[in-house]
């Protein structure tokens, strides 16, 4: 079950703001766990960003994004009540998604 | 008239059924590349041209690795990716964004650096790419409050 | 007197590279706080606070943090404060586990079994500190010191934070009490004087960066204990309890903006 996810979608000057917080370990398969085991590597790979349905943003990322990822995009315009959703896959097929209108 | 119809209902379940794994792609040998230089020729990425439209804000100091924030905001007119990278890291290609239309060419994210390494952004424009480096000194942290 | 003027220009410059230094650590700081995970355990914090637990099988929801049961908003700001159902000055965590114990039934032990927790499982009382300090985002940080034993307990935390004791003889004065001192990178603000105690009890708790870990005020403590070579308190002790206060009461007046985010 992954963790809490959040989005704030808010109107700048002619574009929107998008910032999107997402649980998740990040876990480069570097790192040794309290009994010094190697802890696997798991992190998201695929985000993607769309707008009323439609895919605006695609991104591919690895395992060096900071554990608990913070990303910001911005939006060409925009209005009060457009439908943004956000959603990530990770390299154990692990998903999650978060929708917000702008407000 | 029944083969096309055949080939639609196909086509139809096969996107039901792909799982949505297959569905996004990731670039496994650009993310695996070991050097900032394989990372770009696995990319395609020959001579990138410097470019003052290509903003990119990082601290000069970071009081810690683990969490860098770079802000990225391309002025470059028809830039439709986005692509960073740690020169320093053990795998130096950390990201890869595709704008279309209706998002704007900027992102701010969190990286880790290992150490002190240059943060290397590329911009492709019109089939052409750009780059601005800036370095990012990583120290050690203290007992921390 | 070449000598004297070239070491006079090395020590300027050095004067002028911490300077640099220290405005650089500044933006990183700045550069962070746009966008905090601490938001992550603030929603964790919400669902702990309304999940009904213990024998009891009730929620968080009637606890009076000091401003009524159930009233979140500035409660974080008001304290630490004295509560007379306690007979006691409690800070958030302190009051959290009294309400766990007596509306939820629950045991000290169970409820403080894993007071701190790890970057892959926060604790309890880690989310739901960020979940109710956020809720006093904004206001003034108005600590109790006109109850008696609120009085009392200021001048324990002071006198505990002056205090040397231990294996090294340390008290917190040895790191936190004079200007200009540093442990590699990070400036030690001195937290028996206002100006600097303001901005950094304004931003408590915290989520650390550097652990991914969700940072409190009793976790402060304990490890500064620790790093001192001294016993580590008990959770909720009176001593810890007198300590939160104290500092909080030297930062007394500022705004709180916190949950704050840190290295």
């Amino acid at each position: 079950m992954p963790g809490p996810m959040k989005m704030r979608a808010s109107l700048g000057q002619g574009f929107t703001d998008v910032r999107v917080l997402m649980t998740h370990p990040m876990e480069t398969g570097q790192r040794k766990d309290s009994e010094g085991k190697i802890v696997p590597m798991h992190f998201i790979q695929n985000l993607t960003v769309k707008v009323n349905g439609r895919p605006v943003i695609e991104a591919q990322t690895s395992q060096a994004i900071s554990r608990n990822p913070v990303f910001t995009f911005r939006l060409k315009g925009g209005a009060k009540g457009d439908k943004i959703e956000v959603s990530w896959l990770d390299n154990h097929g692990e998903s999650n998604r978060t929708e917000a209108a702008i407000a | 008239m029944n083969s096309i119809r055949r080939a639609l209902v196909a086509a139809f379940v096969l996107t039901l059924v792909r799982p949505l794994a297959a569905l996004a792609a990731w670039n496994k040998e650009a993310f695996s590349a070991k050097t900032a230089g394989d990372a770009l020729k696995s990319l395609g990425i020959g001579n990138p041209q410097p470019s003052k439209d290509l903003t990119v804000e990082v601290p000069e100091i970071a009081e810690n690795g683990a969490v860098v924030p770079i802000e990225i905001s391309s002025a470059i007119p028809g830039t439709t990716a986005l692509i960073v990278v740690i020169d320093k890291n053990p795998f130096p290609l950390i990201s890869r964004f595709d704008f279309k239309e209706g998002a704007l060419p900027f992102v701010k994210l969190n990286a880790k650096l290992g150490e002190t390494s240059d943060v290397r952004v590329l911009a492709e424009a019109g089939g052409k790419y750009y780059v601005t480096t800036r370095e990012v000194k990583v120290t050690i942290g203290g007992c921390g409050g | 007197m070449k000598i004297v003027a070239l070491a006079a220009a090395g020590l300027l410059a050095a004067g002028a590279w911490a300077q640099d230094t220290a405005k650089e650590i500044q933006r990183y700081r700045e550069m962070i706080a746009e966008g905090s995970p601490a938001e992550l355990f603030e929603l964790d914090g919400e669902t702990l606070w309304k999940k009904p637990q213990g024998p009891r099988n009730v929620s968080l929801e009637k606890c009076d943090l000091g401003r009524g049961p159930g009233v979140l908003k500035g409660a974080y700001a008001g304290l630490p404060r004295y509560f007379e159902d306690a007979d006691r000055v409690m800070d958030l965590e302190t009051r959290l586990l009294y309400c766990m114990t007596t509306l939820q039934g629950r045991t000290r032990e169970e409820a403080v079994a894993h007071p701190f927790g790890s970057a892959d499982k926060p604790s309890e009382m880690e989310s739901l500190s960020a979940y109710i300090a956020a809720q006093s985002k904004g206001m003034r940080l108005e600590p109790g010191l006109l109850h008696p034993k609120e009085k009392q307990s200021f001048e324990l935390g002071r006198a505990i934070f002056f205090q040397r004791t231990g294996a090294w003889d340390f008290s917190c004065a040895s790191c936190h009490g004079q200007e200009g001192v540093r442990i590699r990178m990070q400036d030690l603000p001195v937290l028996d004087k206002p100006q600097f105690a303001r901005p950094v009890m304004a931003s408590w708790p915290a989520y650390r960066v550097s652990t991914s870990q969700f940072v409190t005020l009793q976790w402060r403590m304990n490890d500064c204990f620790r790093q001192m070579r001294t016993p580590e308190p008990t959770f909720g002790s009176e001593t810890t309890a007198a300590l939160i206060h104290f500092l909080t009461v030297t930062a007394q007046g500022e705004t709180y903006n916190g949950p704050g985010i840190k290295r």
